[in-house]
């Protein structure tokens, strides 16, 4: 299987245990992946509040790349998959505005057809791949551990961008790969939450609220672990965890990694690899739950 | 069909908390939700409490949630409800005081959409005949003017969840109807006190409001475009609107996003409280090696990048 990667920008920033992880993982599971090197920033969702053309053009730009190369587009970031879903959406059902669009790629040659699937890793998983080839790879299954998962906004919603229609379990992707791969998974009401991550430097009191409650609840329900596969909510609920629990006046102190950690780590690649220790929530305690 | 129903009540006079309590009742597979819980009412337990009236989706008073989604009861189809799951689950609107059952104080929703003055201020001569408005403009409003104030909307709104300062999305919508509308007067004093804390920067971007009204307000959507005004009538100097700013530039200087500056530029530089206390944060980062590269760089392409960006910013 082969991807046209678009890694995002987190995982070459503040991330960059998630940009390993993946490297590590899409190896096991023979994922072939040709990085978009030349590819710009979706604009995150914030771009399109000033200028929703400018927005779509630089995601059709990548769009085309992938085109060019005649592969699908691989993604490992809620946000990033939600605005591309979004921008081709509109793309690919207004021609006119398509057509508006390439007259600017044309600036650089480029021309998007409107061909080219975008989906995240965590779809990839369930959907290009399959759990029943997923589960033979397991090799330190995660018995008796227990997981939380967190899928971050821009992947679950508005449903009508994100094929929802044609694949209606996709809010449940991270439960059935928890429990393929040996661990149990946590029912929380916070899972299809926002982590507050958006509104950090606006209104921080409340976007702490947010990640604290949903940390907070996780635990409660017995969670040894969360894991997310926006790298965005993972700034929230690892880099942040320490200042919502300062302001929740509670130790949390839960373990958030991100979802080819998860995986890595049941196909026994070593946690080092994965960068399991470059977390501010040290990730010792979930790792040593896990059977070698 | 025998259709399984849980409902979360509550009754205050009763000086006990809200439990739930489990209903069965046969239902046609053409019916709604409401059509149940009315079944239930008449024939089962005449104590359910639920407001409803119009039952076509125009009156807005049967907003619930409906398995954890707020929604209309009267256009949710059973069958819908369970799509994936043996029993609907009925509960209050979210984000509110319940008076009984299922009907909810609707009391602080009404006194936010009264803070956004949702009427239209004309300033200068009043017209001879009736105002005149082109046709474009109106066709913009089209969107906003289909909210019914049903509430679903603030009921899964997640930052009222934790702030309820917060004006909500149904309220900043109705701002937008008039802030946007040619023949109101008082559009900068409208934006100005809408960028306010507990205006339109405090928007998580979270969709809920999207996903669940039934009318396709997207008042997200229309909170976005308050944004998008407030910033060209120069109503900057707040954190919300030096973030996109900040993310804007560093897109276009390098074609990604330099987080470290990001951060700083959107408390600003003279917000010194703020920025010392990214400093815990960043030791934090910097020992875990979790950190962005120490020298932001240019990306392969950030040229043909910015050449996008002088294009379509110059429109």
């Amino acid at each position: 299987m082969k991807y046209a990667w678009y890694p995002g920008c987190v995982s070459q920033g503040a991330c960059p245990e998630l940009f390993k992880a993946t490297l590590a993982v899409a190896d096991k599971l023979e994922i072939e992946l040709v990085e978009l090197k030349e590819a710009a920033c979706t604009g995150a969702g914030i771009l399109s509040e000033r200028n929703p053309e400018l927005s779509d053009t630089l995601n059709a730009r990548t769009f085309a790349m992938a085109e060019k190369l005649g592969l699908p587009i691989m993604t490992i970031c809620s946000t990033c998959q939600g605005v591309m879903s979004q921008a081709n959406f509109k793309l690919r059902n207004d021609p006119d505005y398509l057509a508006k669009v390439n007259e600017t790629l044309a600036l650089e040659g480029l021309e998007y057809k409107g061909t080219t699937k975008v989906s995240h890793l965590l779809w990839i998983i369930v959907e290009d791949i399959g759990l029943d080839k997923v589960e033979p790879l397991v090799t330190r299954p995660l018995t008796g551990v227990k997981i939380a998962p967190f899928y971050g906004c821009y992947i679950l919603r508005p449903t009508m961008f994100l094929d929802f229609e044609g694949h209606p379990e996709r809010d449940t992707y991270i439960e059935q790969i928890t429990t393929t791969l040996g661990g149990i998974a946590v029912d929380y009401s916070g899972k299809t939450r926002c982590c507050g991550f958006p509104i950090l430097t606006m209104n921080e009191k409340a976007s702490y609220a947010m990640s604290g409650d949903h940390l907070i609840e996780a635990k409660e329900e017995g969670a040894d672990v969360m894991v997310t596969p926006c790298p965005l909510c993972h700034l929230n609920l690892d880099a942040a965890q320490p200042k919502a629990a300062r302001q929740k006046k509670v130790q949390i102190g839960l373990p958030v990694i991100h979802l080819p950690q998860m995986l890595g780590l049941s196909f026994g690649i070593p946690p080092k690899k994965l960068g399991l220790n470059r977390h501010i929530v040290n990730t010792k305690s979930f790792v040593a739950k896990v059977p070698a | 069909m025998e259709v399984a129903v849980k409902i979360k009540r509550f009754n205050r006079e009763s000086g006990s908390g809200p439990y739930y309590e489990d209903f069965k009742v046969e239902c046609d597979e053409h019916e709604m939700v409401l059509d149940a819980l009315i079944k239930i009412r008449e024939y089962q337990d005449q104590s359910l409490a639920l407001r409803c009236s119009c039952r076509s989706a125009i009156c807005g008073s049967c907003a619930m949630r409906v398995n954890g989604h707020a929604g209309l009861a009267c256009n949710t189809k059973i069958t819908d409800a369970l799509a994936r799951s043996d029993t609907i689950v009925v509960e209050p609107a979210g984000n509110t005081t319940v008076v009984k059952d299922l009907v909810v104080d609707a009391k602080p929703f009404w006194e936010k959409i009264g803070k956004v003055q949702p009427w239209l201020s004309p300033v200068g001569p009043t017209p001879d005949h009736e105002y005149i408005v082109d046709n474009a403009d109106m066709l913009a409003l089209n969107q906003v003017m289909g909210c019914i104030m049903c509430g679903a909307c603030v009921s899964d709104c997640t930052v009222l969840e934790v702030d309820k300062r917060f004006l909500g999305p149904a309220a900043l919508a109705k701002a937008l109807r008039f802030a946007g509308d040619p023949r109101d007067g008082i559009q900068a004093e409208r934006l100005q006190t809408l960028g306010q804390p507990g205006g339109i920067w405090d928007c998580t971007h979270c969709f809920e409001c999207v996903q669940v009204c039934p009318k396709g307000v997207a008042p997200m959507d229309q909170i976005l475009e308050l944004r998008r005004k407030a910033v060209e009538q120069g109503f900057v100097n707040n954190n919300g609107a030096r973030h996109a700013e900040s993310l804007a530039n560093s897109v276009k200087r390098s074609s990604w996003l330099d987080e470290k500056r990001l951060i700083v530029e959107s408390y600003g530089f003279r917000n010194v409280g703020a920025l010392l206390g990214l400093i815990p944060t960043a030791l934090r980062s910097l020992l875990a090696r979790k950190m962005p590269p120490l020298f932001h760089h240019k990306r392969p392409g950030a040229d043909k990048v910015k050449r996008i960006f002088e294009k379509l910013e110059s429109k």
